[in-house]
């Protein structure tokens, strides 16, 4: 080692503690029983993100720290990206040490989301490069030290070594001894093999479950920063309200009370302590103007279908749908209807902010650290760069819930009090504003030949949308950011649709049985070449979001229903029906595998002899290419419906899933069975409701879930472990599992439910309609 | 404000709180006790449960004043990340974790449950777990590790 490199070694670890000590509320001891000297770090400005020190540091004692912007939201992440180092760095699985979701320490890997966390760092980039390209610049430095073939070394446990000669060797500490790489990620630099891979893929048990279950682990809920009050915000009472007066002597003298803060429609009020900030802000008294009236509830979906203001989007067109329908021997529709749904986190979401003149620091559970730094820098008035956020776990976020809100909260109090401010809401606040997962009304159309084969199929939707996730400088997207006085971002009508350009599949628009052709190419999974895929966004009244495959589950409700509808209109087998349609090898796959998991049985829906009364059983299936290019599912579901109370009982689920090559077989296993018992939960039970002036869901009671105490199904799982891209895997099984449902339930009793959710008295109406 | 001494996982604490405070507060802000959440703050999810004279109690909804000569334990009092208690032990081997944010209620209901019916079939134990909560999905492992718990895992 040359001085020169003692030095900067010296000063770089100098820097990283003094980073590391000063962020943390907590620290890394406390998260995870980390010792200190774990936690190497590289410099608060970092290198840009094609840095390979953006990503790893080696510290003398041959100790991986790496640094990733996707992070673990309950699924398993953590874990899996340290696999990954470990794997590409040949180092053991508890050397590595990973950094996750800090704008002051990681790189800016954008939104965790979509479940992009797996094609993003484990393929040809990102993360899975910096561990390859690390080890490559090991090897090369390793060969000139040895004075040897960088292909006569092999690396193991930390060690590169001679193949011939083991005394011959040099340790990662040795070699990089905490100094930087200083080289940029080498996008050709080889990964492992998959065959070799003997951390990566391997069921290795979760990083924080032990913390998790003996109360030791840091939520987002559990910091404390000294010096810190609470708040708590006092919402409008009525969607669209405006503040008209705040009446500031209605709790002055209370015990605790610190301040009301008023910023044009945002109130909240800090104390000393959490409760005390809840009496207060319970006691406040607050004026508000009403807003315009709600659209009905009852009729959602017909007003949907009315609006004059849309933005019309054709994912697909090929100019002949009219003319084929026209023509065909059979025409087959179907109207779907989808409500609007909550993420409904589990803990209500929490923040806890320190804004102190020109400088904050936010640590929030948001999907979006760098994101979320730019928008809190424009509600605070600050600039980014004096914005610091830092990741900290919450309760499961299924997608854009209340983390980025709260945030503001935490943030516009702190500012306005100038200490530390911590907000957690209450669950009404929670509930009642939040980004909801889009509501629906999907018209499916088929026409089919004389022996029944489909040979066009038209698709036309209608969803209301409004704010979502407050990116880089939308905080009016959510609605601490409107309060405050921004706006959500504006609704631009356009209609009719331009002509497609580009096939996308937006969302699962496209369904999987059309060839996906705009022009020459074509990116479809299916065999029918005559199609037509239209959707219609309308201004929502609430404020909508992102919510676990948003719009894929609802459109992919809607065709795996529809296709069931066509296969039974001709007597046809579901699974033969299906294959008949599907031109993508690795779609058929899944869609064999999870029949055959389930000794399906070839045979038309409904199932005969069933009973007209009592207690009756059903199959359904449900495949999707998530996105059409980002994971591949099929499951069977085994339903019971009694057909007296039209209570539905999810007996088993069969799920076959290809995401590519399997990280994590647990993790993957785990975000599977939660897929299906969410799906499970939204199938069945949930909607959000309103009256006249506001949203009625406000807690357990008003938005009906999935307690235990239910039956719950056998989940049986086939996980295909395949070469080639890794692919999401975080959204597949919740996609496909309300139509195999719904199938399912078909198959029982002959009665197509064509509604989500299949409440037990949308069941009875269906079956005594029968 | 009154000064309440209480007596939490075999510890003494004194705290000086309003009286109405509810427990849940007490134990998370004051104590800084990482165990009990709060949820909902209206008894419906179960993620506020501690354990009092072998009762599973919502903390969030008890008042302080009515417990503080009770001996409390949260989650944090069944065992330790390096010697965990056999039932956290079973969710460890089960990875019966997703954000794991329930699992303080699910943990500490079934504890109680258990600890009084130790013979109870699995039956009985989905029937005891009916007022809890989880949103990720994980119903189906956790209720095996407790299944597995219960039957004898401790």
């Amino acid at each position: 080692m040359t001085p020169a490199s003692k030095v900067s070694r010296r000063n770089f670890l100098k820097g990283s503690t003094a980073l590391v000590v000063g962020f943390g509320a907590t620290g890394l001891v406390a998260r995870f029983g980390l010792a200190p000297s774990r936690s190497a770090a590289q410099g608060f400005n970092g290198a840009p993100s094609n840095q390979l020190d953006s990503w790893v540091a080696i510290a003398a004692d041959g100790k991986v720290t790496a640094y990733t912007g996707k992070c673990e939201l309950g699924h398993g992440l953590l874990t899996a990206q340290t696999q990954l180092i470990a794997e590409e760095l040949s180092v053991p699985f508890n050397r590595v040490t990973l950094l996750q979701c800090d704008t002051g320490l990681t790189p800016d890997q954008g939104t965790t989301s979509g479940a992009q966390s797996h094609p993003t760092n484990f393929n040809q980039a990102n993360l899975a490069m910096a561990g390859a390209t690390a080890r490559e610049i090991l090897l090369q430095r390793a060969a000139t030290q040895l004075n040897l073939p960088a292909a006569q070394l092999v690396l193991r446990d930390g060690i590169i070594s001679s193949r011939s000669d083991a005394s011959k060797q040099v340790s990662y500490g040795q070699l990089i001894a905490g100094a930087k790489f200083g080289v940029a990620l080498n996008t050709n630099a080889a990964r492992k093999p998959q065959p070799e891979w003997t951390i990566l893929g391997k069921p290795v048990p979760r990083i924080e479950v032990p913390a998790i279950v003996t109360g030791q682990f840091e939520y987002v809920h559990n910091v404390r920063v000294p010096g810190m009050l609470h708040g708590q915000v006092v919402r409008p009472p009525f969607v669209g309200a405006t503040l008209e007066r705040v009446d500031e002597d209605s709790v002055k003298g209370m015990p605790g009370f610190v301040k009301v803060v008023v910023k044009k429609n945002f109130v909240g009020v800090v104390a000393e302590k959490p409760w005390q900030a809840i009496q207060a802000a319970n006691r406040l008294t607050v004026t508000w103007t009403r807003g315009p009236a709600l659209p009905g509830y009852s009729n959602f979906h017909d007003y949907l279908k009315n609006q004059k203001a849309t933005r019309d989007t054709f994912t697909v067109n090929t100019n002949d749908v009219d003319e084929k329908l026209a023509g065909a021997a059979k025409v087959i529709k179907a109207t779907y209807r989808y409500p609007y749904q909550m993420h409904g986190s589990f803990a209500s979401s929490c923040g806890v902010a320190d804004v102190q003149g020109e400088r904050a620091t936010i640590w929030s559970a948001t999907q979006a650290v760098y994101p979320l730094r730019d928008s809190a820098a424009t509600v605070l008035g600050l600039r980014a760069e004096n914005v610091h956020i830092v990741f900290r776990m919450a309760s499961g976020c299924y997608g854009c819930n209340g983390a980025d809100t709260v945030s503001y909260d935490a943030a516009l109090l702190s500012q306005s009090v100038g200490k530390p401010v911590r907000v957690q809401l209450s669950r009404k606040d929670e509930m009642a504003w939040e980004n909801y997962g889009y509501a629906f009304v999907i018209e499916e159309r088929a026409g089919l030949d004389a022996a029944g084969n489909i040979v066009t199929w038209d698709h036309e939707a209608w969803s209301p949308v409004m704010g979502g996730r407050p990116g880089g400088n939308a905080p009016g997207n959510v609605v601490t950011g409107m309060l405050a006085g921004f706006e959500p971002a504006a609704f631009a009508a356009r209609s009719p649709a331009p002509d497609p350009t580009n096939f996308g599949n937006n969302s699962n628009a496209a369904p999987s049985y059309v060839t996906g052709c705009v022009g020459t190419r074509c990116g479809g999974t299916g065999k029918v070449a005559s199609q037509r895929v239209l959707t219609h966004n309308i201004r929502s009244p609430f404020f909508t979001g992102p919510l676990r495959s948003p719009e894929r589950l609802q459109n992919t409700f809607a065709h795996e229903s529809f296709i069931d509808e066509i296969a039974a209109s001709i007597k046809a087998d579901p699974v033969e029906y299906r294959l008949k349609h599907l031109a993508d090898p690795r779609m058929t796959r899944v869609v064999r595998e999870a029949a055959a998991l389930a000794k399906w049985e070839a045979r038309p829906s409904p199932r005969p002899g069933n009973s007209r009364t009592g207690a009756v059983r059903g199959r359904g299936i449900s495949c999707v290419l998530y996105e059409g290019n980002n994971g591949y599912c099929a499951a069977v579901a085994d339903v019971e419906v009694n057909q007296s109370t039209g209570m539905i009982v999810l007996k088993n689920v069969y799920i076959a899933n290809d995401c590519g090559p399997i990280s994590n077989p647990v993790g993957l296993a785990n975000h599977l069975e939660g897929g299906a018992m969410q799906g499970l939960t939204l199938a069945l039970l949930e909607e959000v409701t309103w009256d006249g002036e506001k949203v009625t869901s406000i807690d357990w009671k008003t938005y009906r879930t999935l307690y235990f105490g239910v039956e719950t199904p056998s989940i049986h799982l086939k996980l295909i472990n395949a070469e080639g891209r890794a692919m999401g895997a975080g959204e597949t099984a919740v996609t496909v599992i309300p139509a195999a449902i719904a199938n399912a339930v078909f198959d029982a009793t002959g009665v197509r439910l064509r509604q989500v959710p299949f409440t037990p008295e949308r069941v009875r109406a269906a079956l005594a309609a029968r | 404000m009154s000064v309440f001494n209480l007596r939490v996982n075999g510890q003494s604490h004194r705290v000086d709180v309003d009286a109405d405070t509810p427990l849940l507060y007490v134990l998370s802000d004051d104590l800084a006790l990482r165990g009990p959440k709060f949820g909902c703050g209206l008894g419906q999810c179960g993620s506020c449960t501690v354990i009092i004279k072998g009762e599973a109690v919502r903390s969030c909804m008890t008042p302080i004043s009515t417990v503080a000569s009770s001996e409390i334990t949260t989650l944090e009092g069944l065992g330790t990340i390096q010697k965990p208690h056999p039932i956290q032990q079973a969710f460890i081997d089960e990875q019966a974790v997703q954000c794991g944010f329930c699992i303080n209620g699910v943990i500490m209901t079934a504890k109680a449950y258990l600890d009084r019916n130790p013979r109870a079939s699995d039956t009985q134990i989905q029937q005891a777990m009916s007022g809890v909560l989880c949103r990720c999905g994980t119903h189906t492992r956790m209720m095996r590790a407790l299944q597995k718990y219960a039957r004898g895992g401790r």
